[in-house]
């Protein structure tokens, strides 16, 4: 498993990967904004983490299609599948998941920090959507191998996958923005939202696995 | 189909062949056709002849059609869901036949209920929408049967696009009642729930009645619906087994006649 | 160890590929499916991997013992596609698929010196030519052990000279009690082992 976690953090960072054009885009999403809704840094304050929380879930879908693709295209899938016995697939699909995590979406949630500068943000507020967004991504990755199972055979799936995907990955969002405002408004609280949003992650952790491997098996041919 | 099937269990393998399916489909169809029609009639008639209410005035009358369609909103995803379960588990082959057939009707009547609710909500509320959390989900369920379509619809393979959808129909019925919740969540974080209150005063017996006949007749059209696009769908794929046979009876003749003149 | 497949029927998009397909290899033994195209020489290698489900039939590995539960665990299998990702290096290929596969078997810099590559180790995999990267993929069936082999098109963009080599190399499987079953249509050069011939498609 550490075999294939290393391979796929390779191929990632690897020219060709693009786990960097995610950042890119996420960066790009959060500068467009303020163009969008004007300059005044009271207004980007406050909306600042949705912001945030918006372009992290647009760009992690952004490589997801490919994550069972690219493996389909050269073979190596089938080879996965065959090895059910010895690494079971959800294990398999889960140490994916973690990897695209890794190489595509950690880099963006260490530069949301600085995005949460220029929105104007206080310290609090950044600290609280950072980590939200540490603990929060990674469902995003799991629910989105279920969409990435099921297109794996389309050529262009990948609206597909996120158009499957973003009604699930609301719950995520909800909560994830409900923290880290949690943190900064004082009435509303933050561990009971932030709470919920670990357990989410966690139960996407047991359920998208196990959904897409399921979905990988069907969908040999 | 689970409501046929529920009405005659000892029918539920003989259900299992495509074509005792389309001959019950065929002698079932017009049957339901005139009962639905006529519950319909019935039930729309009392709807226009209950009394109005006192603070909603002829707005009310909506509620008839708007409610039904919700409910019908929801027992198509189920359906949906238990038919994704007879796909992955008990490998039943109209299953999939039944979630690809009902996917459609189910984001027709979503998207008639949100359409009525609005007209219901602008009159009531002063907006055509507002982002309340029962609103919210329905328009999510209604994203999700949207993207459940385009699935069913970019697979070739019909067995590898059954699977897929069973799969992820399943997945969202993990995932409803969390929507439903964290929207829930999300509104009363955002906004009290003094402001719009859906229920509206209990409802009386005289709006009851008509209510439960529009509900009873709309599930009846639903399941005519169902039945007849199942019978389609089969039909469908029959033809494209025909076509596909077509062609490969014109490669044999080919290669035959290549062999013949060697 | 003995492989026994009986009865054996596929389908592909609800067509039957072919059906009744039945055979039994013990270890040493090797079989040479062939046929015209279309005819389910693929299917039916795939079928035995379990990549694709049944139609009919029951394929089973009897004796594996502890080693080897189901036949899924004890086979290597070979298809069109080289199952190596360009952007890595030959040697980071085959270490990763030594370690996610276990059970290693041989050094990677020896089995590259048995399809002939020793000097390749080092460089990306998308620089090597066709024929190279399909021998690359053949070493991949080397560094780690598995007693079955499913070999679908082997030879594909081989030269003559590898080719050989390739035969000499299933040779030796089949010497340390492998079982293979290869899919082609060029013959494979390889002695006493079974054909079974599919004809599929052509007939009415």
């Amino acid at each position: 498993m550490l075999a294939l976690f290393i391979r796929d953090m390779r191929l990632g960072i690897r020219a060709g990967g693009g786990a960097l054009v995610g950042v890119l885009f996420f960066l790009a999403v959060v500068a467009v904004v303020p163009f969008g809704v004007g300059p005044d840094l009271n207004l980007l304050a406050r909306i600042g983490p949705a912001i945030l929380w918006i372009g992290a879930l647009l760009a992690s879908l952004l490589g997801l299609d490919r994550l069972f693709q690219a493996d389909r295209e050269d073979g190596s899938l089938d080879l996965m599948v065959l090895a059910d016995s010895r690494h079971m697939l959800a294990l398999t699909v889960a140490t994916k998941c973690l990897a695209h995590w890794t190489a595509s979406v950690l880099p963006l949630v260490i530069a949301s920090p600085l995005l949460g500068l220029f929105m104007n943000m206080e310290p609090v507020g950044i600290a609280a959507t950072t980590l939200t967004l540490l603990v929060g991504t990674p469902a995003i990755a799991f629910v989105g191998a279920v969409g990435a199972a099921v297109a794996v055979s389309l050529p262009r799936g990948g609206l597909l996958v996120s158009v499957l995907i973003l009604p699930l990955a609301i719950p995520v969002l909800i909560f994830g923005v409900s923290a880290a405002y949690g943190a900064v408004a004082d009435p509303n609280p933050f561990l009971p939202p932030f709470m919920i949003l670990c357990a989410l992650t966690l139960g996407f952790a047991v359920v998208g696995p196990l959904a897409a491997a399921l979905a990988l098996k069907f969908g040999l041919d | 189909m689970s409501e046929t099937a529920a009405a005659r269990p000892a029918r539920w393998s003989d259900l299992a062949n495509p074509t005792r399916f389309i001959a019950l489909a065929d002698r079932l169809v017009p049957w339901l056709a005139a009962l639905s029609a006529l519950v319909l009639a019935l039930g729309l008639w009392l709807a226009f002849s209950a009394p109005e209410d006192y603070q909603q005035g002829i707005t009310v009358r909506i509620m008839y059609i708007h409610v039904p369609f919700a409910w019908l909103a929801m027992i198509c995803y189920s359906i949906m869901a238990v038919s994704s379960l007879g796909t992955l588990v008990w490998r039943h082959p109209l299953a999939d036949v039944s979630v690809k057939a009902a996917a459609p009707i189910g984001a027709v009547f979503t998207l008639l209920s949100l359409i009525t609710g609005s007209i219901w909500g602008k009159p009531m509320w002063g907006t055509w929408w507002v982002w309340d959390a029962r609103l919210t989900s329905v328009f999510v369920l209604f994203l999700m049967y949207l993207g459940l379509i385009a699935l069913t619809r970019a697979l070739d393979d019909p067995g590898k696009a059954a699977k897929a959808a069973a799969v992820v129909t399943l997945v969202g019925f993990v995932n409803i009642p969390i929507i439903k919740f964290s929207v829930d969540w999300w509104n009363t974080l955002h906004q009290p729930a003094s402001v719009i209150r859906l229920d509206g005063p209990t409802i009386h017996p005289t709006m009851l009645w008509p209510l439960l006949t529009c509900a009873i007749g709309f599930t009846l059209m639903f399941v005519t619906l169902h039945l007849m696009a199942m019978r389609t769908e089969i039909w469908r794929r029959r033809v494209a087994a025909m076509r596909r046979m077509a062609a490969r009876a014109a490669d044999a003749k080919e290669t035959g006649g290549r062999e013949a003149g060697r | 160890m003995r492989l026994i497949a009986e009865n054996l029927g596929a389908e592909r998009g609800g067509e039957p590929v072919f059906s009744g397909v039945s055979f039994e290899l013990s270890e040493g033994d090797g079989l040479v499916v062939t046929g015209p195209n279309g005819s389910g020489k693929s299917t039916l290698l795939r079928v035995v991997a379990g990549l694709l489900p049944l139609a009919g039939g029951a394929i089973r590995l009897d004796g594996g013992g502890e080693d080897w539960p189901d036949l899924q665990a004890a086979c290597h299998y070979l298809g069109h596609q080289n199952a190596m990702k360009t952007a890595l290096t030959v040697e980071e290929n085959l270490r990763f698929w030594q370690e996610f596969c276990g059970a290693p078997h041989m050094e990677i810099a020896e089995a590259l010196e048995m399809v002939g590559l020793p000097q390749v180790a080092s460089l990306p995999f998308g620089y090597l030519s066709t024929g190279q990267k399909r021998r690359v993929s053949i070493a991949r069936l080397l560094v780690s052990w598995r007693p079955v082999w499913l070999l679908d098109e082997p030879t594909a963009g081989l030269d003559a000279a590898s080719e050989k080599q390739f035969a000499a190399l299933m040779a030796a499987h089949l010497q340390d009690d492998g079982i293979i079953v290869a899919a082609t249509h060029i013959p494979l050069g390889l002695e006493g082992v079974k054909a079974l011939r599919l004809e599929g498609a052509t007939r009415c």
